[in-house]
Formats: C-alpha cells, sequence, structure tokens
C-alpha cells in the first residue's frame, strides 16, 4: 500500500524509483541510489549531516518523506559543482573525523549560492544548523571565507 | 524505535479539496515535516496516513493589502524572513523566524506548522500573539477564523477540528508607531529551544501607555498572552513603581515549570526582567 513511484533529479541524472511513501529522502540517497557521502548524524534535523539542497534550498533530508520529494532537483555531497569549496575545507583543515563535512560543504553552497561574500556572522548563521564535535568551527569558518574571497 | 515504513502512507494532496476529503477521512496533515518527522523516525508519529499539503498554492502565498497582511499556511519561516513588509511591519516575527532551528530547518518549517504542533516552547507563537493575529481554517463544510489570542486552550489542546486545516494567519496592521521587543533566552544562541521566549508591544504617549500586549513561550502549558498584566498597564504612567507591580503580576499570570531545559524559578526571573528591560526602555 505504502509503495509509491518518485522521479528524482540528483546531482543532474534523472531517477525513477519505488520507493515507500515515507522512506526518508536520506535513505533514498544512500540505499537506492547508493550515494553514501550524505550522512546520517542525529536523524532529528539538530544536526545538519544529512544535509542536501533541494530545489535550490538546504535541507535536512532526514525529515523529507521520499514523497514529497517527488519531482525535486537535488544536489548531494557528490555533486561536481562543489570542488572549489571541498579544496578550501581541505587546504584549510576544516574536516577532521569527517561526519559533519558533507553536510557542512551543502550548507556552505547554499550560503554563498545566496551571498558570495557572507560576514562571518552570516557565516555562522548560515552554519548554525550544522553541528561539529571536531574542530570547534574556526577551520570550517575559515573555510567558507577563502571561497568568499576568491569571489568576485 | 524507528517506525516501521509498511505501516503509513503518505499521498501530496493535488489541490485544497483532495486534502479536505482526506481530512474527513481521517488522514492528518503534513507540511514541511520538521516537527512530524521526528517523531516517524523515533517511532512515536500516532498517526499512519498523512496528506502532503505544503505544495498547495492556498497555502503559499503571502498577500499584502491595505488593511491585512496574510500568510499562507505552509509559508516557510525563511521566506517570512526574506519578505520586505514582514521585516518593516513584523519585525518580532521575523526575528522567531531566525530563532526556529538552522538555515535547513528554516527551509521547510511552516508558520502554520508551528501554530498547530502546538509547543508551548515554539518562538513564533508569542509574536503572533502581540500582533493579535487571526487563524483561518477550512474544512469541507466551509471556513472560519479563529482568533490567536484564543486558539490554544489546553497543552496541546486548540480549537480547531481534526477536518479542519489551516489555511491562512492574518495579520492586521498596526494603527500607530509601536515599540517592539522580543528576546529569547535559550542555552545556545542558534538552534536551541526557548527557556524564555519573551514579547511585546506597545504604544506610549508621554510617558503613557496607550496599548499593549505581553506574550511568553516556554513559561505555561500554552503559548501565553498575559492579560492581567496588559490590563494593569494599559493607561498607566510609566514609573518604577509601576514596573515593580508589573513584575509582581506578571509572576502570578505566568506558570513555569521545571524541566530538562531550565526551572520554573529561573523562568519567573528571567520573565520579571525582561518585562523590566521592554518597559524600562519605554520609560
Amino acid at each position: 500500500m505504502a509503495n509509491t513511484p518518485i522521479s528524482l533529479t540528483v546531482n543532474c541524472a534523472a531517477h525513477t524509483l519505488i520507493v515507500p511513501a515515507m522512506k526518508r529522502l536520506l535513505d533514498v540517497l544512500r540505499e537506492d541510489l547508493r550515494l553514501t557521502g550524505t550522512k546520517e548524524g542525529c536523524g532529528e534535523g539538530e544536526c545538519g549531516a544529512c544535509s542536501v539542497i533541494l530545489d535550490g534550498e538546504l535541507v535536512n533530508s532526514c525529515l523529507i518523506p521520499a514523497k514529497q520529494a517527488d519531482g525535486a532537483r537535488i544536489v548531494t555531497i557528490e555533486s561536481s559543482g562543489l570542488g572549489v569549496i571541498q579544496r578550501a575545507f581541505a587546504e584549510t583543515g576544516a574536516a577532521q573525523c569527517g561526519i559533519c563535512t558533507p553536510g557542512m560543504v551543502m550548507a556552505a553552497s547554499a550560503l554563498l549560492a545566496r551571498n558570495a561574500k557572507p560576514s562571518l556572522e552570516q557565516i555562522r548563521e548560515g552554519l548554525a544548523g550544522n553541528i561539529c564535535r571536531c574542530t570547534g568551527y574556526q577551520k570550517i569558518f575559515d573555510a567558507v571565507e577563502t571561497v568568499s574571497r576568491q569571489n568576485p | 524505535m524507528r517506525s516501521h515504513l509498511a505501516d503509513f502512507d503518505l499521498v501530496v494532496a493535488a489541490d485544497l479539496p483532495e486534502a479536505l476529503r482526506l481530512l474527513v477521512a481521517g488522514w492528518r496533515p503534513i507540511a514541511g515535516g520538521t516537527d512530524l518527522m521526528v517523531l516517524f523516525n523515533a517511532g512515536r508519529l500516532p498517526y499512519r496516513k498523512l496528506v502532503g499539503v505544503a505544495k498547495l498554492p492556498e497555502l503559499n502565498a503571502i498577500t499584502v493589502s491595505s488593511d491585512m497582511v496574510t500568510l499562507g499556511a505552509a509559508v516557510t519561516y525563511s521566506a517570512i524572513q526574506r519578505h520586505s513588509v514582514m521585516q518593516s511591519e513584523f519585525p518580532l516575527l521575523c526575528q522567531a523566524a531566525s530563532w526556529t532551528g538552522g538555515a535547513a530547518n528554516q527551509n521547510r518549517g511552516t508558520l502554520g506548522g508551528n501554530i498547530v504542533n502546538a509547543s508551548p516552547a515554539a518562538d513564533s507563537p508569542p509574536a503572533l500573539l502581540v500582533y493579535d493575529v487571526e487563524l483561518e481554517f477550512i474544512s469541507t463544510s466551509g471556513s472560519r477564523r479563529i482568533s490567536y489570542g484564543e486558539f490554544h486552550t489546553g497543552y496541546k489542546l486548540m480549537q480547531s477540528r481534526p477536518e479542519e486545516l489551516l489555511v491562512k494567519i492574518h495579520l492586521p496592521p498596526h494603527r500607530r508607531k509601536l515599540n517592539q521587543y522580543a528576546r529569547k533566552v535559550g542555552a545556545r544562541k542558534a538552534q536551541a529551544i526557548s527557556k524564555v521566549c519573551f514579547n511585546a508591544v506597545a504604544e506610549v504617549e508621554s510617558s503613557v501607555i496607550k496599548h499593549i500586549r505581553v506574550a511568553l513561550g516556554s513559561v505555561a502549558p500554552i503559548p501565553l498572552r498575559c492579560r492581567k498584566v496588559e490590563a494593569a498597564l494599559a493607561g498607566q504612567t510609566l514609573s518604577s513603581t509601576l514596573i515593580a507591580h508589573a513584575r509582581d503580576l506578571i509572576a502570578q499570570e505566568i506558570q513555569p515549570i521545571d524541566d530538562i531545559r531550565s526551572t520554573a524559578r529561573y523562568r519567573t526571573a528571567v520573565t520579571q526582567n525582561l518585562l523590566s528591560e521592554f518597559l524600562g526602555q519605554l520609560l
């Protein structure tokens, strides 16, 4: 009764899947599409580890039922368009254990798409929903500032 | 423990009439999912059949006219903060929207969802109470409006019926220049549930309080409008004696508890201090 067809465009590739309507988008990405870069942290929308971009907006994929993502365009950490941010994270030491990193990169990408030159305060706000237990955040903010400085 | 997926169903309503028909048949609405999916993921969602209403056009518009600003119930926190009229006329609601979760939850979470989730600790209800908004519900048998100040009747209890869908929130314009004030006290600046959330608006003319509304979150079983405090202050001349009297009254009007986030004693002290700060600014 609960299986339903959905169409998703993920990182520019179109997919049609039959999934339980309430399956979390996070699990559709990881299990059905084998895109395991997106991580599960808390599973309740508090930590941001599962962040992806859905129709241009940052979202927590653990809080989205598959059926509500039907027809959406999704960008995940596997997208080829995130190289500049990923390089900045690597170069500034913004990734340690790595669990929060995909979500942080997606949140940074969503922030920079809306505001190419965010202030430190705006970076802090933009990433406030993404929790990191390793870095103390400073190197993550440095990474986003590095990208921002490269923006015109 | 995780919910069993096969026990649940979700359909996205094609239009408003379909959503209303499903509500009559016992389905429950889901919009942004930022509350319901937390329950679902924890195996505690009490509903098995959900109808998605987030994309219905009737629930998504922000319309501005000379006598009203109307928000669709599925307008997100992000959309509220980005709207220029909301920023200029209803800054307390924009502020509350910015306090609710991080960017990802603000992009999905809806104002209507926050209202009918009916958490006494939510941050937008106190702003809605001081703006004296009206809620518009619709069902297969018609629509009706409920004053938000009368809506919450007890912990998680509301005036609406299960077959009714919250479609719009009507915000009356301010006739005069208002002093507007909001403070949230939580454990962390971002994404923390409030220990106390205090909102107030007032109109003051040569030290006389012409008009005042005060509302709080996290200090009672419902989002609380402090009508006794308002009645004691309206028409009075501001003074330190009046502020001291109001501090005593508000401590009697709130009903805080000890819980995982704070204590009744702390909440009372903070509430009194925020009231003092607000009234002190008007002096």
